[in-house]
This record gives C-alpha cells, sequence and structure tokens, in this order.
C-alpha cells in the first residue's frame, strides 16, 4: 500500500497487485502456454523433473577460515561429516589481487576468508583431498585468473586430469563493477580475462562452471527484484555474446553458466522473479542463441542470502526473516541455498548464528514439507499471472538497457551504478517515511531500543603474521629468474591477445604470487578507475 | 550564512566494498544542497587526506563497513594531520561497534553515524556543525 492511495498494494518492481485472481487474469497477461512441465524447456516448473522430490536442494553456506592451514582442517572435517561440495571464501587482499604484506591489505589478512598468496597456499589446503570427488566452488572475481591458475596447476601436480574437475568459480566481474567492488582491471580487458576463463575451461576442463553470473549483488546495491533479474541476464549474454565471438559453441558455454540471485522482501514477488527468469533465460539461450541441448537453456543457481533485508534493530527478528527467504527460495525452485544468518548485519557471523541458519534450511526439508512435490505454487491464478507480468517486466528492462548501449558500455560509464543507488536511495527515503514497511525500523519499534549483545568477529594479529612470514619464506625458496621469466611471458600473452590461463599456471607453478601475477596483468591494462557519477 | 554551500568529502578507507550507505549519503547531502564529492573504493588513507588536503572540504566522512573501522580511522587522522587537514568536521558511519564509539571521539571523530541512522540527523548534524 502506498501513502497516497491506501487501496493500492503495488510490488518493489513497480507491478500492481489486485486484490483477487482467477482464469481471465492468466490469459489476459499472456496465456498458461508457458508453464510447461518441470524439466522440460522452458523450465518455469524447475530445471528436473522430480526436483526436490528426487534430490533436495543443497545447502551451502558461505564460509571463511584465515589460513590455508585452517582451512585445509576444516575441508577435512565438512568431507568427514559428508560433505561433497567445498564453498571457498577468500580474504579480502586476495579478492582484491594484494598479497598479505601489501600495505593496503594491513588489518584484513585472512579476516573474512582464506588468505592465499601462492600456490603454497592452494597445496596445503587441498592436501589429501580427492578433488576429483568433490565439488569445490572458488568464489573469487578480479583475482579469478591467478586462482583458478592456482587450483588447476595444484590439481595437475597431483595427477589430475582437470577434465576430471567439478565446481564452479564466481568470476562475474560485470556485477563487480556494480556491486562488492572487487574490481581490479578496467572494464574491457576485465571482460577479456572472463572469456580466457570461459575458453580455458571449454577446453580443458568441460565439467567446471567457470561463471556464475550473480544479480544477488545487484540486488543487494539497491535494485529492486525485476532490475536484479534483467541485469543478471544480460550480463550472461554479455559473456555467451563475448564467448562466441571467440568462436566458441553456444551450447557448451551456456551449459557452463551457473546463476546467484537474492531472496528477500515480498515472498510472492521472488517466488514469481525465479520462474518467470527461468523461463526467460530458456528461450533466449534456445531462440536468440540457437543453442539445442537443453542442459545449456536450465538455469541453475544458488538462491537465499538475504542479507539486504536484515535489520540492526531487533535483530531477532531476523531469524524469523531469513526462515521466510528460505521458504522463498525454496518456493522458487532453487538447486542450492545458503542463508545470512541473524547478526550479519553487524559482523561476520558466530558459529550459534551460522548454524541457526543451517537449521532453518533443514526444517524446511524435514518438517515442513518443501520437497513433498514439485514447484507447489503452479497453476494459481496469482502466481501465474503475476509470472507473466514479471517477465514482461523484466524483458521491458533489459530492452531498454540494450537501446541504451548494452550493458558492458553502460557499466564502463557508471550509468548502471548510478540507476541502481539511486533506487537504494528512493527505497531508503520510503523506509524513512513509512511507505516501506521495516518491522522493528519504522513500525512495533521498541520503546526502548534493543541493543544486540554482539560477540563481534576478533582480527587475529597473530595469523595474519604468520601468513606475512609463511610468503616471505615462499619469495625465498623460489627461483626468481623463472618467476621474473613468467612473469614477462604473463605479461606478452595479455599484450598478443593470447589466452592468459597457460601463462598464467605457468607462473603460479614457479611460486609467483597473486599480487605479482595481478600487477603484470596491470602492467598491461591499467587499473579500473571508477566512474563517480550520481 | 554564506552563500557557499558546504562542502563534504565522503570517502570510503580500507578494502570492504560495500559502499550502498555511502551512495546513499552522498544523495542525502546533495538534495541539502551541498557540494558532495565521492571518492570511491578501496582508498589508502594517504590518498584520501591527499583529496582532502587539495578539495578543502568543511566535512570529511568516512563509510566503514568492515567491521574494524578503528585501525582505519586512526590511520585516518594521522594521514589528515601529515597532510595539513585540520579544520574539517569528521564524521564516520556504518558498521560501528558501539565498543568503539569512546576510542573513535577520542581521535577526534565529531559524528558517529551507525548503520540506520535517519538521514535527516547526518543532514542536521552537519548544517548545525558547520560553521563558516
Amino acid at each position: 500500500m502506498t501513502a497516497s492511495d491506501p487501496d493500492r498494494v503495488e510490488w518493489e518492481s513497480g507491478l500492481d497487485i489486485k486484490p483477487l485472481y482467477g482464469p481471465e487474469d492468466v490469459r489476459s497477461s499472456g496465456g498458461d502456454a508457458g508453464i510447461g512441465e518441470p524439466g522440460e524447456y522452458p523450465f518455469t516448473r524447475g530445471i528436473h523433473p522430480l526436483m526436490y522430490r528426487s534430490r533436495p536442494f543443497t545447502m551451502r553456506q558461505y564460509s571463511g577460515f584465515g589460513t590455508a592451514a585452517e582451512t585445509h582442517e576444516r575441508f577435512q572435517f565438512l568431507i568427514k561429516q559428508g560433505n561433497t561440495g567445498l564453498n571457498v571464501a577468500f580474504d579480502l587482499p586476495t579478492q582484491c589481487g594484494l598479497d598479505s604484506d601489501d600495505p593496503m591489505a594491513e588489518g584484513e589478512v585472512g579476516r573474512v576468508g582464506m588468505a592465499v598468496d601462492s600456490l603454497a597456499d592452494m597445496e596445503e589446503a587441498f592436501a589429501d583431498i580427492p578433488l576429483n570427488e568433490i565439488t569445490v566452488s572458488l568464489t573469487i572475481n578480479g583475482a579469478a585468473v591467478p586462482i583458478l591458475a592456482m587450483y588447476f596447476a595444484m590439481a595437475r601436480k597431483r595427477g589430475y586430469d582437470l577434465s576430471t574437475l567439478r565446481g564452479n568459480a564466481q568470476n562475474d566481474i560485470l556485477k563487480e563493477f556494480i556491486g562488492r567492488g572487487t574490481w581490479i582491471f578496467p572494464v574491457e580487458p576485465s571482460m577479456r580475462l572472463v572469456g580466457d576463463t570461459i575458453e580455458f575451461c571449454a577446453d580443458n576442463a568441460p565439467r567446471y562452471s567457470p561463471v556464475s553470473v550473480c544479480g544477488y549483488h545487484i540486488r543487494e546495491s539497491g535494485a529492486n527484484p525485476a532490475q536484479e533479474m534483467a541485469y543478471g541476464l544480460a550480463i550472461a549474454k554479455a559473456y555467451l555474446d563475448h564467448s562466441l565471438e571467440r568462436g566458441l559453441d553456444v551450447n557448451s558455454v551456456a551449459r557452463g553458466l551457473t546463476f546467484n540471485f537474492d531472496v528477500f522482501g515480498n515472498l510472492w514477488e521472488q517466488v514469481c522473479k525465479f520462474r518467470a527468469g527461468r523461463r526467460l533465460w530458456a528461450k533466449t539461450v534456445k531462440e536468440q542463441y540457437g543453442a539445442t541441448d537443453p542442459k545449456a537453456m536450465q538455469m541453475r543457481m544458488i538462491a537465499g542470502g538475504g542479507g539486504g533485508g536484515l535489520t540492526i534493530e531487533q535483530p531477532d527478528n531476523n531469524i524469523v526473516r531469513g526462515a521466510y527467504y528460505a521458504l522463498a527460495s525454496a518456493l522458487s525452485g532453487t538447486q542450492t541455498m545458503a542463508l545470512c544468518s541473524f547478526d550479519e548485519a553487524y559482523t561476520i557471523p558466530t558459529e550459534h548464528a551460522a548454524k541457526l541458519s543451517l537449521r532453518t534450511m533443514q526444517l524446511l526439508i524435514h518438517e515442513i514439507g518443501m520437497s513433498d512435490t514439485v514447484d507447489p505454487l503452479a497453476g494459481s491464478y496469482f502466481i501465474e499471472t503475476m509470472t507473466n507480468e514479471m517477465e514482461s517486466e523484466i524483458v521491458r528492462l533489459m530492452k531498454k538497457l540494450d537501446d541504451e548501449g548494452g550493458i558492458v558500455a553502460n557499466v564502463a560509464d557508471g550509468r548502471v551504478q548510478a540507476d541502481v543507488s539511486l533506487s537504494a536511495f528512493q527505497r531508503e527515503r520510503k523506509i524513512a517515511s513509512g511507505e516501506v514497511k521495516k518491522v522493528g525500523v519504522n513500525i512495533h519499534r521498541d520503546s526502548e531500543e534493543t541493543q544486540l549483545a554482539v560477540e563481534m568477529h576478533p582480527y587475529r594479529q597473530e595469523e595474519a603474521n604468520k601468513q606475512i612470514e609463511r610468503l616471505r619464506g615462499v619469495r625465498d625458496d623460489r627461483d626468481e629468474h623463472a618467476v621474473a621469466t613468467a612473469l614477462d611471458q604473463l605479461r606478452q600473452a595479455a599484450a598478443d591477445g593470447q589466452n592468459v590461463m597457460p601463462a598464467a599456471i605457468d607462473a603460479v607453478e614457479t611460486y609467483a604470487t597473486v599480487g605479482e601475477i595481478c600487477g603484470a596483468l596491470r602492467d598491461v591494462f591499467g587499473s579500473y578507475s571508477e566512474p563517480i557519477r550520481f | 550564512m554564506s552563500s557557499r554551500p558546504i562542502k563534504v568529502l565522503i570517502a570510503k578507507p580500507g578494502l570492504d566494498g560495500h559502499d550502498v550507505g555511502a551512495k546513499i549519503v552522498c544523495r542525502a547531502l546533495m538534495q541539502a544542497g551541498m557540494e558532495v564529492i565521492y571518492t570511491g573504493l578501496r582508498l589508502s588513507p594517504a590518498a584520501i587526506a591527499a583529496t582532502a588536503a587539495e578539495e578543502d572540504p568543511d566535512v570529511i566522512g568516512l563509510s566503514i563497513l568492515s567491521g574494524a573501522p578503528l585501525p582505519l580511522a586512526e590511520k585516518l587522522v594521522d594521514a589528515l594531520q601529515e597532510h595539513g587537514v585540520e579544520n574539517a568536521l569528521l564524521v564516520v558511519g556504518g558498521n560501528i561497534p558501539v565498543q568503539d564509539h569512546d576510542a573513535m571521539r577520542g581521535l577526534g571523530v565529531d559524528g558517529i553515524f551507525p548503520t540506520g541512522t535517519p538521514l535527516e540527523e547526518i543532514v542536521e548534524f552537519i548544517d548545525q556543525e558547520v560553521t563558516r
């Protein structure tokens, strides 16, 4: 409801909601022909025929563990518990392409994830772990080239054929320019580096997904749900276009793309966003790109999170919000779910809070009936009408973006960033005016402000010092001539327009560091300079 | 009142990439008629201080959401002194744990605006405190 018209109900995406829906609404919004069957094109009802009846969604919490040694210990624990997938968080210096002894890294080494300086760290983290039996997810973007090179070099050294490796890298640089911010190089060469990793994986590691397209962080930066999906799909298309220009096969590239979306706010709006987005992606890949492999048309995704919906005020409410967000994700047919923890508006989650998030997801499967049947909301006049309307809105936004020069140009000159931050500002204003209601913030406030006794995540300077010592040890022990030669060859490959991945792998094998490799690439590409635009 | 608008420099020290709040505050200050310079992400304290020395703002606002604001604020205060920036009002916003507020004020931080602070409060504070 809005202040101006109390009878009006409007979703964040700008769609009006009627008090009652019937068959006529489904017909007039585009009909029911697009609903289809689960596991069949256009996959509105989900990408598998039996969805959670055959396999419940995977629960994968994002987490990081300081040093490689601690990460290794944690991985072994998780595998013993029966986990078949590992999700690796890196610290901010690693994500920004800085070594642990860089002055800018001070205070951040090993803080939000594992610190990786050289191949030695990757070798230690994954020692004895059967790389062909587990899937490994690497949350790395700007520094994807050195980190992927290290992962592949480590696997090869241990005797694995790269074609047996499964997992994915986040490696969605376009969304880093819009939100999240771990960019390093300018937009054009950044696109080319993503292309290099896609091409390298297509040729050498076809079961490894090189890119996870993230609407998530764009939504967190202020986009509404329809914009989140529109920008996400536009970004996925940009990677497809770039790959096709390099002569790659649309089926193999599209199969390697996965998606990562956010869930907070209106539950129905989320469900319709996902059903519409899944259908639109299938149609786009088939009709616009001529893909023939149904797997290439499937939107495989991780959904959840919801950090943007959590509040500092009355933080216990965030536990309940998380449960609703998880419900929305399950009703949306996600393959994998992750949930932000209730203390995440303040700090890196405690173990207690992270466990509550895991239990929330487990409750949905074991007690609430989320795996009873496939796409339980299908056929609802309301859901099908609004899935149609959401699809039209996403198409409209994507067309507008195309008319304005496309996502890459609009990110490069900062227009997308300005649009998204304007949405964030408007939402903030609506919360301030009470037009958008947040319980505990602008409605049902406590007379006395509850302050959560937050357990702050401590920074462990001794561990950071150990990592820096370790890095110096690596530098002392390596063949400096080999390092310099390998970095020169990497610069050459970058300057000549060759795929940089083989030269990057050669460089990491000499124990060249993340900072040195990104430095060599910066010598050729320069650094990104943020367009400041409001 | 002078006819010149209040000039505010908003900066994000450190590596954390959460810039939603900083940009929202920029817009709110601009709507309130202030002149706003936003530095963008990932600047060193020295780079921020150099910009401050060059722009001579009435207010310097730091947005910190890494969860560890004190060391960054300390470094910035040192860098500002080295660059001879002394008169600007210094405010900090973002994820600022309550237990750090006293130490922040001890460093010379004039205003602390944790996440969730109404935008009007920030605008009013700056309007009142900036005397020209």
